[in-house]
């Protein structure tokens, strides 16, 4: 039973979903507060070397160990992003081009591979990882318990987070205050609220976030290093906060059902099934395409809840 | 009395401008206030300083007696400031409680929905302004967006209300209904600064009058003791007259140029924004349409110049018919077109002056050859246009993002009737425009008029269609409600049927 192809599909579309939304959750954050971030990808890279060296060096505990690559590389994604606030909210260039310049810059040609390289992190195995756990021990629970209790404690910590996101997006005053600076800065300021302030946070907190989904992949799913490992899944997650239209909950489902899409390449090539693997990896990416199709033509004319202000640098009108 | 504030030797300089140059204001407690000036007088400066968004350069802020530095609009909000902008500062896919607590300082961390719509429901009982606290921005009336601004900085316990250019959005009988809030909100024991350039609501409004002309203060009346005559000759620093222009060369109503035959068509939503709309307009006939915006002049401009396709009907140019939603068999026809937005639809805002002068005849053999431009002839088209239109620029390189309002719609106006239209489609032309450039294109469409363009005059500003149309006709909801002959229009009748209201013994 719990090795029927369905269970297998769904289990691993959970876990290959994870980095997708923590990356998503983070672009949803950005977003928000007007800033578009395309560095994604780049910064998601950024934070899975950090991570992956962390875990071959901090001494300690091993659970000690894999808590301080998650912060580290969390922090670099952080970092990475500071520089992208900076470049889209201080100095207002084009944030598309602030962007692709992260993306490039710390990808997977870039920065990321440069660090790999130096701290010779892809010669050696990451062993300290974040490992699927088997929660009250019911593992082994037919059906349920691979899809629900067979995950890691990030899975876990995203289903919180989705929670908590979603209850501040929408029921707090700070969730007000950042929708109304993603929507209307001038509204925004003539109201007193900080904008450049809410920028840079939200912005820091999108990349802290992307660099955990980097975590994920270093230290969960591959658990190595690889250069540019992540593969394209930073882009997926810029089309997952479309896809969620802006909103934790349906961009968690669509994590989810890309995560499906990710894993089922090597679930299908473990069982034999006779189709290309290129074309099945091309998949996701495919779908991306079908989706922000989808999206873009049906509701075009309708109310997609994109902030009205998205990508638009805030200045208070001078002369 | 006391003041309520007082600002004295005010300076704001801009790069190359200086924006207000030792301007006094002192304003009492409890009073009406009204600020009155043209276009850059220097109006809107001088209270964005007085909210916190500028720092002025020089001169001092007293608010109560007190002196005060506000680096933040936060901190004209905490010292009882509030401001109802021109461009409404409201979140518009928030509801109208949301847009009220938005940034209030010490409110809890979880929002409180409920009691917010009921605090929002007191304060519009109280001040007769009526709106639905939980209904979502984008579905209120211009009118209503206008009452949640009040009812924002009501919330925030604002003792002084500065209202900039409250009437430019509203019709008459909604300014009425505004004119009497401002009254109760006064009666106890507020401060009203009411920015206006408009001399009759200054009067109908205000206890004094403090009138800024070029950056300075010309001088503080009492309401009572003045008339419109005296405060516009304040205002331009030299006497107007308000009248009818007079034409020496009447309209010839026999010949049409312009035929819309049961025109209707969709907005941008899809929704009929227009029904079965028939007008003629006759050789150098101006014809005004009225109306408050948002009841169709918008796809009314865009259907008559090819830009919007129509559902059902026809459009007829001097009897050629024209291609539905083709803007080159339009202009083919000779529909010329200024559209409201002047710098987005009408111009290529980055572009130069000699581009955009260039942009509608840029095909002609004249200026290009095998397709590739001739640089040297578009130059030469534009120093002459520039010329004769006495286009204020530097060069002909210009973007014209960088000229003047006035200028701006200069540009667009010898582009325009250098390519000598038939009927001539104009959406506000002088919506935004100080006195002296307003006078400018007023001249220039009757002298076009003169010349035999049929002109289609659509504007929310009713002494403009009173002093430049021939004939008047009301769009409410889509449809053409009222037609009437200038002479015996009057502003009462129009203002009622432009907010729906029937007349009684219909339309003449």
């Amino acid at each position: 039973m719990n090795s029927n192809i369905f269970v297998i599909i769904a289990s691993s579309a959970i876990f290959y979903g994870t980095p997708l939304f923590f990356a998503a959750l983070g672009g949803i954050f950005t977003e928000r507060s007007g800033v578009l971030n395309l560095g994604v990808e780049g910064t998601m890279l950024l934070g899975g070397v950090t991570g992956a060296w962390a875990s071959q060096h901090v001494p300690g505990s091993a659970w000690f160990t894999v808590l301080a690559a998650i912060i580290i590389g969390m922090a670099a994604g952080a970092l990475t992003s500071t520089l992208l606030a900076f470049l889209c909210v201080t100095l207002r260039t084009n944030q598309t081009v602030a962007g692709l310049a992260i993306t490039i810059f710390a990808g997977g040609v870039g920065l990321s591979s440069y660090f790999a390289n130096v701290w010779k992190v892809a010669e050696a195995p990451v062993d300290r990882q974040v490992r699927r756990l088997d929660v009250l021990g019911w593992a082994d629970v037919p059906v349920l318990g691979p899809i629900l209790f067979n995950q890691t404690i990030l899975t876990y910590l995203s289903w919180v987070m989705v929670v908590l996101a979603s209850i501040y997006l929408f029921r707090t005053r700070f969730g007000l205050q950042l929708r109304a600076v993603g929507e209307s800065p001038q509204t925004a300021d003539a109201m007193g609220i900080n904008v450049v302030k809410y920028r840079y946070l939200h912005t820091i907190l999108g990349g802290a976030l992307a660099g955990l989904g980097g975590v994920y992949y270093s230290l969960a799913i591959v658990p190595t290093w690889v250069d540019g490992m992540t593969k394209g899944a930073g882009w997926i997650a810029i089309a997952l906060v479309i896809f969620g239209f802006w909103r934790p909950s349906i961009t968690l489902i669509g994590a989810y059902l890309f995560g499906a899409l990710q894993s089922l390449s090597s679930t299908l090539k473990a069982r034999n099934v006779q189709i290309s693997g290129d074309v099945l990896d091309a998949l996701p990416f495919f779908m991306t395409i079908v989706v922000l199709v989808l999206v873009s033509t049906r509701f075009a004319h309708r109310r997609l809840g994109a902030p009205a202000a998205l990508g638009v640098p805030y200045e208070r009108e001078e002369r | 009395m006391k003041s309520a504030v007082r600002m004295t030797g005010i300076v704001k300089r801009f790069p190359g401008v200086v924006a207000n140059d030792g301007v006094d204001v002192d304003i009492r407690a409890g009073e009406v206030h009204a600020l009155l000036g043209e276009n850059g007088a220097g109006k809107s400066t001088l209270s964005n300083i007085l909210t916190g968004l500028y720092r002025p350069d020089d001169g001092t802020v007293e608010i109560d007696g007190h002196p005060m530095q506000f680096s933040s609009p936060r901190d004209a909000l905490e010292a009882g400031i509030g401001m109802v902008h021109q461009h409404f500062r409201l979140v518009s896919t928030f509801t109208v409680a949301e847009n009220v607590v938005l940034g209030e300082p010490d409110s809890p961390f979880m929002m409180d929905a409920a009691r917010v719509a009921q605090q929002v429901k007191e304060l519009s009982d109280r001040y007769g302004l009526a709106v639905d606290p939980s209904a979502r921005i984008w579905q209120l009336s211009v009118g209503e967006q206008q009452r949640v601004e009040i009812i924002k900085v009501l919330y925030r316990g604002a003792k002084v209300l500065i209202l900039d250019e409250p009437t430019a959005v509203l019709t008459p009988i909604e300014a009425d209904a505004l004119f009497k809030t401002l009254r109760a909100m006064v009666a106890e024991g507020r401060t009203v600064i009411f920015i206006s350039h408009k001399l009759d609501e200054v009067i109908k409004v205000s206890d004094r009058v403090t009138v800024l002309r070029g950056g300075k203060t010309v001088g503080t009346v009492e309401t009572a003791s003045t008339n419109t005559r005296e405060l516009a000759s304040l205002m331009v620093g030299r006497s107007v007259e308000f009248n009818r222009i007079v034409r020496s060369n009447p309209a010839d109503v026999a010949h049409t140029v312009l035929t819309l035959d049961g025109v209707s068509a969709r907005d941008d939503r899809g929704r009929e924004a227009l029904h079965d709309i028939s007008l003629m307009v006759g050789r150098g006939e101006i014809v005004g349409v009225a109306g408050v915006a948002g009841n169709g002049q918008r796809e009314l401009a865009e259907v008559i110049s090819g830009m919007r396709p129509l559902s059902t009907g026809r459009i007829d140019v001097a009897g050629e018919s024209v291609q539905s939603g083709r803007a080159r068999s339009a202009i083919a026809k000779g529909i010329a077109h200024i559209p409201e937005d002047r710098l987005h639809t009408g111009l290529a805002s980055s572009h130069s002056v000699e581009d955009n002068l260039a942009l509608k005849n840029y095909r002609s053999s004249s200026l290009s050859k095998f397709r590739v431009l001739r640089r040297k002839a578009i130059r030469a088209q534009a120093a002459d246009l520039v010329r004769s239109y006495d286009v204020k620029t530097p060069d002909t390189v210009t973007p014209v993002r960088l000229l003047s309002g006035g200028n701006v719609q200069k540009v667009l106006l010898a582009r325009e009737f250098s390519s000598l239209p038939k009927v001539l489609i104009a959406a506000s032309p002088t919506r935004g425009l100080d006195v002296g450039a307003i006078e400018t294109v007023r001249a220039r469409l009757v002298e076009a008029a003169e010349r035999g363009v049929g002109i289609l005059l659509i504007s929310e500003d009713l002494d403009e269609i009173m002093s430049l149309a021939d004939r008047i006709v009301v769009m409410y909801e889509g449809r053409l409600v009222d037609e009437v002959a200038a002479e015996a229009a009057d502003r009462e009748r129009l203002g009622l049927t432009m907010g729906g209201s029937t007349v009684s013994g219909g339309a003449r």
